[in-house]
C-alpha cells in the first residue's frame, strides 16, 4: 500500500512524502513505520494507544476511526496534520 | 559549532581566555542560540532550531557542556525530546520520550501533552537528567536523554490525588522546578503548579510536602495542597539548605530544616505588590536573588505592573528590594517573564538575563544595574537558560 506522509513527519522518513509499506491494520502500519523510523508513532499516537488529537488518518480517503481499522494491500493511506480550526 | 580540544586556548597575554557565554532560547516557535564572548558586550543570534515547534525548555548539561536538551512538541504531533552532543550543531530524538504506563483495560490513562521542565542529574550520575511533564508527571532519563522511564514514586504514587487534584494552571498542570540536592542526589525537591512544594529524601520514591507558611488565593483552605502554586523553586547550589519560591501569592525563602516558608516579598513596594513568575539566584551569594514582578491585581493581567517593567533584587536574603530598570522601558512597556524565561549566568559580576512574553530578550551583565536588548521579534519566549560555550 501506498502511506502519504505529512511535511510534520518527513524528517523521519528522509524527506519523503510517499512510502511504501505492508500491513493488515492502521496500528500494524504504525508500528512497522515506527521500526524503520524510530519516535515516529509516538509523534501521532499516545501512551494509550490513541490517536493524537489533530492528527488524522484516511484510508482511501476515509477517515480510519480507530487503529484496529482494517488494511487491504492496495488502500491509499494518508496521515494527515488536522485542520483545528485555524 | 567546530569543536576543539580539552586544553585551554590562550589569550596573547598567556592567560587563560574565559569561554564565551549563550543563551538557549526557547519559545513558542521554535528555538534560538544567543552567544556572547566573555565580556558579554555583543550577542550574535543563532538560526532557529526546531522551527514551528513549541519548545519548552532547553538546557545545557553542566557535566559536558557539549551536550543540550531540547523538550518540543508541535500543535499537531506529539511531545519528545532532542538531544544533541554537538552543542547544537545535530540533533537526534530520544528513543522513547516520557510516557507514562498505558493504563489497564477499561480505564483512562495519562498522556503526556508536554515536557516543561528538564534538569540535568547530580554530577555523580553522568548521563542522568529528570524531566517534569504536563500533566504532572516525573520522569528519569540514565543515557543523557536517549530513553525515559517515569519514576513511578510519584507518577503513580497513591498520595498523588492529593498533591494534583487542583485547578489546573491556563497552559495545563505543570511539574517543574526540579531540584537535586548538591550533597545528596536522592534529596529531591519538585514544584506542582498547582500542587505545592514536595521534598523526597529517598531518591523520588516518597515525597513530603513543604507548603507551611504559604499563601493561597483567598477563599481556599491552606491546608489543602491542591490549591498552593509555586511558580518557580530555587535551591542555592553553594548554600542548599537555602531555597527561594516566586508563588502565584508572593515571594518565600525557606532556612531548612525548617519547614515554613517566610514571605519576603512582603518587603517589596505595595504599588509593584510580589506576584509573579520566575525567581534567579546569585551562584555565589545566597542571600542575593531577583525577581520580575508582574501585575497580579484584579483579575490578574499578568503584566508589568503600571506597563513600568523591572527586576527587583534583594541582597539580604528578602529584608529589603531595590529596583534595577536602568534601560529598561520607562512606560507603556505591557510584557512579562515567564518562569523559566529568566536566568544568570556564573561570571563575576554575574550576567542576568531575560526573555519576554513579546520576543525580547534583556540582558545585563552588572548583576541588574543596567539593561540592554540583546534580541527583539522572537515569538512568544517560554524560557532562557545560560549556557557556556564549550572550549
Amino acid at each position: 500500500m501506498r502511506v502519504i506522509i505529512p511535511s510534520a513527519l518527513r524528517s523521519y522518513t528522509g524527506g519523503q512524502s510517499e512510502i511504501e509499506a505492508s500491513a493488515a491494520t492502521i496500528d500494524e502500519l504504525l508500528r512497522e513505520l515506527d521500526r524503520r523510523y524510530p519516535g515516529f508513532r509516538f509523534r501521532i499516537v499516545d501512551e494509550q494507544d490513541s490517536i493524537r488529537p489533530h492528527v488524522k488518518i484516511t484510508i482511501n480517503t476515509e477517515i480510519a476511526g480507530s487503529l484496529d481499522a482494517p488494511l487491504r494491500s492496495d488502500d491509499d493511506v494518508a496521515i494527515i496534520m488536522a485542520f483545528s480550526g485555524g | 559549532m567546530k569543536q576543539t580540544k580539552a586544553k585551554p586556548r590562550r589569550a596573547a597575554s598567556g592567560r587563560a581566555r574565559k569561554p564565551g557565554v549563550a543563551l538557549l532560547v526557547a519559545t513558542r516557535k521554535g528555538a534560538f542560540v544567543l552567544r556572547s564572548g566573555a565580556d558579554r558586550r555583543a550577542w550574535k543570534i543563532s538560526e532557529p532550531l526546531f522551527l514551528g515547534h513549541i519548545v519548552h525548555h532547553m538546557v545545557q548539561d553542566p557535566r559536558d557542556p557539549r551536550v543540550i536538551l531540547a523538550a518540543a512538541r508541535t500543535g499537531h504531533l506529539g511531545p519528545t525530546i532532542f538531544r544533541s552532543t554537538d552543542f547544537g550543531k545535530s540533533w537526534s530524538e530520544a528513543q522513547k520520550p516520557p510516557a507514562f504506563h498505558k493504563a489497564p483495560e477499561g480505564r483512562t490513562g495519562r498522556v503526556v501533552d508536554h515536557v516543561f521542565w528538564l534538569t540535568p542529574g547530580h554530577p555523580s550520575e553522568p548521563g542522568a537528567w529528570l524531566a517534569g511533564t504536563s500533566p504532572h508527571g516525573l520522569f528519569r532519563s540514565q543515557d543523557g536523554g536517549a530513553t525515559w522511564e517515569g519514576v513511578d514514586g510519584f507518577n503513580e504514587n497513591p498520595k498523588r490525588p492529593l498533591w494534583c487534584g487542583g485547578d489546573p494552571t491556563p497552559d495545563g498542570p505543570k511539574l517543574h522546578s526540579i531540584l537535586i540536592d548538591p550533597r545528596d542526589r536522592d534529596h529531591l525537591y519538585l514544584g506542582l503548579s498547582s500542587g505545592g512544594v514536595l521534598e523526597s529524601a529517598d531518591g523520588g520514591h516518597d515525597w513530603k510536602t513543604l507548603i507551611q507558611g504559604l499563601d493561597v488565593v483567598a477563599g481556599f483552605d491552606a491546608s489543602d495542597q491542591r490549591v498552593h502554586d509555586p511558580h518557580c523553586v530555587r535551591l542555592h547550589p553553594l548554600a542548599p539548605d537555602r531555597l527561594y519560591q516566586q508563588n502565584h501569592c508572593g515571594i518565600y525563602r525557606l532556612d531548612r530544616p525548617s519547614e515554613k516558608w517566610v514571605r519576603i516579598g512582603r518587603n517589596m513596594p505595595k504599588a509593584v505588590g510580589d506576584i509573579g513568575f520566575p525567581i534567579v539566584l546569585h551562584p555565589r551569594d545566597p542571600d542575593t536573588s531577583w525577581v520580575f514582578p508582574m501585575d497580579g491585581t484584579e483579575v490578574w493581567p499578568r503584566t508589568s505592573p503600571d506597563g513600568k517593567p523591572a527586576v527587583y533584587a534583594t541582597r539580604d536574603a528578602g529584608h529589603s528590594w531595590r529596583r534595577l530598570d536602568l534601560g529598561l522601558p520607562r512606560e507603556n512597556a505591557w510584557f512579562s517573564v515567564k518562569r523559566q524565561a529568566m536566568s544568570a549566568d556564573d561570571l563575576d559580576p554575574v550576567g542576568i538575563y531575560f526573555g519576554a512574553t513579546h520576543g525580547e530578550v534583556w540582558g545585563s551583565r552588572d548583576e541588574g544595574k543596567k539593561w540592554a536588548c540583546l534580541a527583539r521579534y522572537l515569538p512568544h519566549i517560554y524560557a532562557v537558560e545560560t549556557a557556556r560555550l564549550p572550549r
